[in-house]
């Protein structure tokens, strides 16, 4: 039997030094090196000091300490590749090290897929400052200078002499500091001499998690732990109401072995020796909530949103809209309407904490380990630097889910109880108090001339922001919850996803930023509102092409000046064997028909275009996605199957979004509590899905995790028309909506 | 009483110290201290908690301790040994075919719900090693995964099924 890999977890021991936590990745035959003498000091680490990124050791291999968690992604591979092509070690050389505030430096949030975009060139700037070090080293001990040497496998020998001399990284510098300050001059291996960088290398993290031996943060355990759970009225209240219990009912758990409550504030947990002992206790206690019945429902939703006082911002303005509307042929505008979604990690969150008076050791998988410090600081009541957060992946998250809650309810529960303490949110924890990606409302217009080229385009979106604070902290502290400032630190209407991509002189967009207070709770959820915007945005652009009966791939290519724009809609198109359609003109009378779509989206700065063939049942109103053909641009793909993948498991979320999922509430509270009230994509309905990479090596790499959703949320929109010649104005496109608009018609 | 009881997990006897309602779940983690079964939901909707109970995939999440005494219990731990048995094999292999299958076309992402994949796979390959895609489809669809690696799920199974049947290599 596979037993857990204990690691040190007491704050003593840590807080002593326990040393850097080197991931155990299975390597084989990979020799522990002795561990630095890192984690006395609270982080972050000098960035601009070699030995805050890289360690090399006697047995010439390397660690490697950088900030972007693991999260399912691939990007610990990525991150590994960039470094060792620049050290000229291979990949059997590296390990990474787990994120540690104690340990690793501070590179963000592991958030808007900046792993390999923006933490990359910092990863690859230090491993050629290391290596320019290790080739100055080098080049005394062999005599030699410097520009004679050449480098494998962490061998440094004098290029092109035979019988060559040579020295190992390993010999040079073996598990001592380097004591190097970052120079800014040290050169960048040019593009060209790429080998590791741009190849297909195995994920480094799959076969111990296949295996069963990776350890995932629900498999910690302390000795002498109490297991946690929380107890929160079912279904979040409306942001800022709170949660205020009027009485808890102590008595009512009585017969639970060894369960006992915890409260801090308004904050309810309980913990229990057993952890199905604390679970039966947060289910068995009594809480009476005060009621708030202030939320709009689903029902009101929308108009609440548009009648609201809103803070408008203008995201773009192109030329002169009004004028632009006024010389087109033609014109196009409808609203559109789009849920709330959750982040729904298939493991609801789990953290591990030991609190003690004046320190505390905090496991937990946040995207922000310091980030996640600070907040347990303000929620424990203690300096920053004597709260150390460890990171262990959770499960899949996609931005912002329980994962700070689950974090500061089990600091709470231990600092209270004054042992380690093991958190799990329940289900309905989990699905009802996320921070859900908030709904969006747009009007949308856009016109074009005679010929087809677009004119005009407007895009009016209302959504509210997002959560700075997490709800525990604002239930246990009493405080309402922030909401993120306006503008660029809030989500606003993308610009990127509103018709940038095409060549229209008079744009106008503009953001109406809706208060939080009163909706749910909103952060961001992978992509965020882009596959919104993309079926708001894509379908008005159809529409002008099915207007003149132009295929819409050629009215695209019409319409884009961008060489990258056109190159994924090319590729997608390719992929697909698109060929020439006039969308909706030829509509079936069988109750089971066919349809294709094409769109484009973003997130930030990739590319992404995809192609959607569904099948629509007229009698039932179910939608099945068949095959989705989707294509990204996102640079130099420095792992193009990382990229594959990762296009993959975008589009079946997109699908899922498209046609399942939303979140369901009331006046008092959000009610889709699991899986039944929230579906999601099952196994036998998902489609076959075609990735495309569309591989750039003289650009720089940008991020791959979230770029594709919204063309393929747009493909799918686009393809309901093509079926059945009836639009979507709201997704998800359940059965009911799909009835709903079909008999709409007739 | 709780004390007499003896659950046989991996093919070896184990007594159960937590009283016969306790989930199977929360024996199989917290006791036996094994990391393949896992909490999704607590409500037998998504699978992370599978186990075999004679052969036959269980929800140990919503199955109490005592409902599996006499049976025998295999968890993504034991599954290269009970694949052994099945096929008669004088060894087992260090991973059950389906698991090699997904390492090689790279299935998972955060690798959260693999535990039940792989015992859901497993048995399916067991009872039809050459299933097709409407069967693989039907057989895993109580299996949810939020990755959306359900494509790489399919393809695996059929790779392990050609390579258990020997129709490819």
């Amino acid at each position: 039997m596979t037993v857990h890999t204990e690691l040190p977890f007491s704050r003593r021991d840590l807080l002593k030094g326990g040393g850097a936590l080197i991931i155990g990745f299975s390597m084989s035959g990979l020799p522990t090196p002795a561990l630095a003498a890192r984690g006395d000091i609270a982080g972050p680490p000098d960035p601009n000091t070699v030995d805050t990124w890289i360690a090399i050791h006697a047995d010439n291999t390397a660690s490697v300490y950088f900030g972007k968690c693991e999260l399912g992604q691939g990007n610990t591979t990525g991150l590994l590749q960039i470094v060792g092509e620049e050290l000229d070690l291979d990949m059997s050389q590296l390990r990474a090290v787990r994120l540690d505030t104690n340990v690793t430096p501070n590179q963000g949030a592991t958030s808007s897929s900046s792993s390999i975009h923006r933490g990359g060139p910092q990863l690859r700037a230090a491993a050629a400052e290391a290596r320019q070090a290790l080739l100055t080293l080098a080049a005394t001990h062999l005599g030699v200078q410097m520009g004679s040497l050449a480098v494998s496998k962490g061998v440094v020998s004098v290029d092109g002499e035979t019988n060559s001399r040579s020295v190992k990284y390993g010999d040079l510098l073996g598990d001592k500091p380097f004591n190097v300050k970052f120079t800014g001059t040290a050169p960048l291996k040019p593009v060209n001499r790429y080998r590791l960088v741009g190849s297909r290398v195995p994920r480094v993290d799959v076969p111990d998690k296949v295996a069963g031996r990776y350890t995932l943060v629900h498999h910690l355990r302390a000795p002498n732990m109490l297991h946690g759970r929380v107890v929160l009225p079912r279904g979040q209240r409306a942001f800022g109401a709170g949660a205020k219990p009027l009485n808890v009912d102590e008595s009512s758990i009585k017969d639970i072995a060894g369960a006992r409550v915890i409260r801090k504030g308004d904050f309810v947990g309980v913990v229990a020796e057993q952890e199905w002992d604390a679970i039966k206790a947060a289910r068995a206690l009594k809480v009476t909530w005060q009621e708030t019945p202030v939320l709009p429902g689903n029902a009101d939703l929308f108009e609440k949103m548009r009648a609201e006082k809103t803070t408008d911002t203008v995201i773009a303005d192109w030329g002169d809209a009004a004028k632009g509307f006024a010389a087109a042929a033609h014109v196009r505008s409808a609203s559109y309407r789009c849920p709330y979604q959750g982040h729904l990690p298939f493991a609801p969150n789990c953290a591990l904490a030991d609190v003690g008076p004046n320190s505390a050791v905090i496991q937990s998988s946040t995207q922000d380990v310091y980030n996640a410090r600070a907040m347990l600081a303000t929620v424990l009541g203690m300096p920053a630097e004597k709260v150390r957060v460890q990171y262990y992946e959770g499960s899949g998250t996609f931005g912002r889910s329980c994962y700070e809650d689950a974090a500061q309810a089990a600091a709470i529960m231990s600092q209270a109880a004054g042992r380690p303490v093991r958190v799990q949110y329940m289900r309905w924890d989990e699905h009802g108090w996320d921070n859900y990606g908030p709904a969006h409302l747009a009007d949308v217009r856009a016109g074009i001339d005679a010929s087809g080229k677009l004119v005009a385009y407007e895009y009016h979106g209302w959504q509210h922001g997002w959560t700075v604070t997490s709800s525990v902290q604002d239930i246990a502290l009493q405080k309402p919850g922030v909401e993120r400032a306006g503008g660029s630190n809030s989500i606003t209407v993308n610009p990127m996803s509103t018709g940038s991509m095409y060549l229209v002189a008079n744009r106008r967009v503009v953001s109406h930023a809706v208060p939080m207070n009163g909706y749910l709770r909103g952060a961001a959820l992978r992509s965020p509102l882009d596959l919104s915007f993309a079926f708001a945005s894509e379908q008005t652009i159809d529409e002008l092409a099915t207007a003149i009966k132009m295929d819409p791939l050629e009215f695209r290519r019409k319409n884009i000046g961008d060489k990258r724009w056109l190159g994924v809609l090319e590729a997608a198109a390719a992929a697909a064997s698109w060929q020439p359609r006039v969308m909706g003109a030829a509509l079936s009378d069988r109750d089971v028909v066919t349809g294709r779509g094409i769109a484009l989206g973003t997130h930030h700065v990739s590319y992404g275009a995809a192609v959607a063939d569904i099948e629509v049942n007229k009698r039932t109103g179910t939608i099945v996605a068949l095959r989705i053909y989707a294509a990204m641009d996102c640079g130099l793909a420095v792992n193009p199957a990382l990229v594959e993948n990762q296009i993959e498991g975008q589009v079946i979320q997109s699908v899922s979004r498209m046609l399942k999922e939303e979140v369901l509430f009331d006046k008092t509270g959000v009610t889709s509590l699991d899986w039944e009230s929230y579906p999601i994509l099952r196994f036998a309905e998902h489609p076959e899905v075609v990735p495309v990479v569309v591989q750039r090596l003289d650009e720089p790499s940008t991020g791959a995790g979230e770029e594709v959703m919204g063309a393929a949320a747009g493909a799918i929109a686009n393809a309901f028309f093509d079926a059945t010649g009836v639009r979507m104005r709201q997704y998800p496109m359940t059965p009911q909506r799909v009835l709903s608009a079909l008999g709409a018609r007739t | 009483m709780a004390d007499d009881l003896k659950i046989k997990v991996n093919g070896r006897e184990v007594p159960v110290g937590a009283s016969p309602d306790t989930p199977l779940l929360y024996v199989l983690t917290n006791d036996l201290r094994l990391t393949g079964p896992r909490f999704g939901c607590g409500l037998a909707q998504c699978g992370s908690c599978s186990v075999l109970a004679d052969g036959v995939e269980i929800r140990s999440c919503v199955t109490p301790v005592g409902n599996v005494a006499g049976k025998s219990v295999t968890t993504l731990e034991g599954l290269p040994v009970l694949y052994a048995q099945q096929k008669g094999l004088a060894q087992a292999p260090a991973l059950h075919p389906l698991q090699q299958a997904f390492i090689d076309v790279e299935a998972p992402h955060c690798g959260y719900c693999y535990n039940g994949m792989t015992i859901k796979g497993a048995e399916l390959l067991a009872q039809n090693p050459r299933p097709t895609d409407a069967e693989i489809r039907a057989h895993m669809n109580g299996h949810l995964c939020r990755c959306g690696t359900y494509p790489r799920v399919m393809k695996a199974i059929k790779v392990a099924s050609g390579r258990i049947t020997g129709d490819v290599r």
